[in-house]
């Protein structure tokens, strides 16, 4: 009984989000400025965090697309598709349904400049609907190459 | 943890290539062939002779969406003076890009990319990114993210074979 009554709550909530974003024009989306500062996560602590070992791991999601995770993406990551679409949506919401709200997640894109993002508020929106208290985001100024690959952070190919 | 490291460090090479080669000349452009939307071979090597504007694009991508349209008017203006436009999509499907290809009256070669010929250009792990290439197949210039627009305008109009 329970898990139906989730069941359907999820089904609300990501019901609620679909029809309350815009239309499937191409390229419109929801603006990433539209997370909270607190929220976000700089790629220096990030990579900092990655290389403590003793330091709590939160799961990480990339949200973007798969070509581009294809050819690098944040070690132990996870490719969950793209949230500016729904069927990324889905995906994501699947990914995470069982986990505890108090879970540290991180969500990450960098498709391109940070303003132009169709994913990452999607994402961070999806996440805080389900109630998911601890997610912070990747900020990713211009794209994932320019501040993470160049700057040395560690990267893996595949997938 | 070496497979690890072997992964990171081919990652690494593979998003620094740069324009130029050991001796201080520019690289040349890796070649590709691919089928385009409209079914037909397309194949860099073929365009020299051309100044080449390669264009890695998405769907998704709204600085993408500003710049093809531009695109579309510097292949009716300097086509006959020698520019060809090259459009490659990174978007997962197909669908949108063909629906992208009509909605924006394209009038150029749009191919459809994967992870590999990213990494042959270096990694495309942002859009958009454009390179320029030279009619000997030289790539002379690149360029992530939002282009100023007039200033690559007139880049390619000093780079024309047939001004």
């Amino acid at each position: 009984m329970k898990h139906n009554a989730m069941k359907a709550l999820y089904v609300f909530v990501f019901a609620f989000i679909f029809l309350s974003r815009p239309g499937s024009a191409l390229a419109q989306h929801e603006p990433a400025a539209s997370i909270p500062a607190a929220d976000l996560i700089q790629p220096a602590d990030l990579a900092a965090n990655l290389k403590n070992a003793s330091a709590p791991k939160p799961l990480i999601l990339q949200v973007g697309f798969r070509k581009l995770y294809a050819q690098a993406h944040i070690p132990d990551s996870e490719y969950v598709g793209a949230a500016g679409e729904d069927a990324g949506l889905k995906l994501l919401s699947n990914r995470v349904a069982k986990l505890a709200k108090d879970t540290a997640i991180v969500i990450y894109c960098g498709c391109c400049p940070w303003s132009h993002c169709p994913n990452i508020a999607a994402a961070y929106d999806a996440l805080h609907a389900m109630g998911f208290t601890q997610v912070k985001v990747l900020y990713i100024a211009d794209n994932f190459g320019d501040d993470w690959v160049k700057l040395g952070y560690p990267v893996v190919t595949g997938g | 943890m070496i497979l690890v490291f072997f992964l990171t460090t081919s990652a690494l090479s593979i998003a620094s290539a740069p324009l130029f080669a050991g001796d201080g000349t520019l690289r040349m452009a890796p070649d590709f062939t691919r089928t385009d939307l409209k079914g037909k071979s397309l194949s860099l090597r073929n365009y020299r002779g051309k100044l080449v504007l390669l264009n890695f694009w998405a769907t998704w991508c709204g600085p993408c969406l500003t710049e093809i349209p531009r695109f579309a008017a510097w292949q009716n203006t300097y086509g006959a003076a020698g520019l060809q436009v090259v459009g490659v999509s990174m978007d997962d499907d197909s669908a949108p890009v063909v629906r992208a290809y009509e909605k924006y009256h394209l009038n150029y070669p749009v191919a459809m990319g994967d992870a590999k010929l990213g990494e042959l250009f270096g990694g495309v792990l942002g859009l958009p990114v454009s390179y320029l290439i030279d009619p000997d197949g030289r790539v002379v210039a690149r360029y992530q993210g939002e282009p100023d627009l007039k200033q690559l305008e007139a880049r390619i109009k000093s780079l024309l074979p047939r001004p």
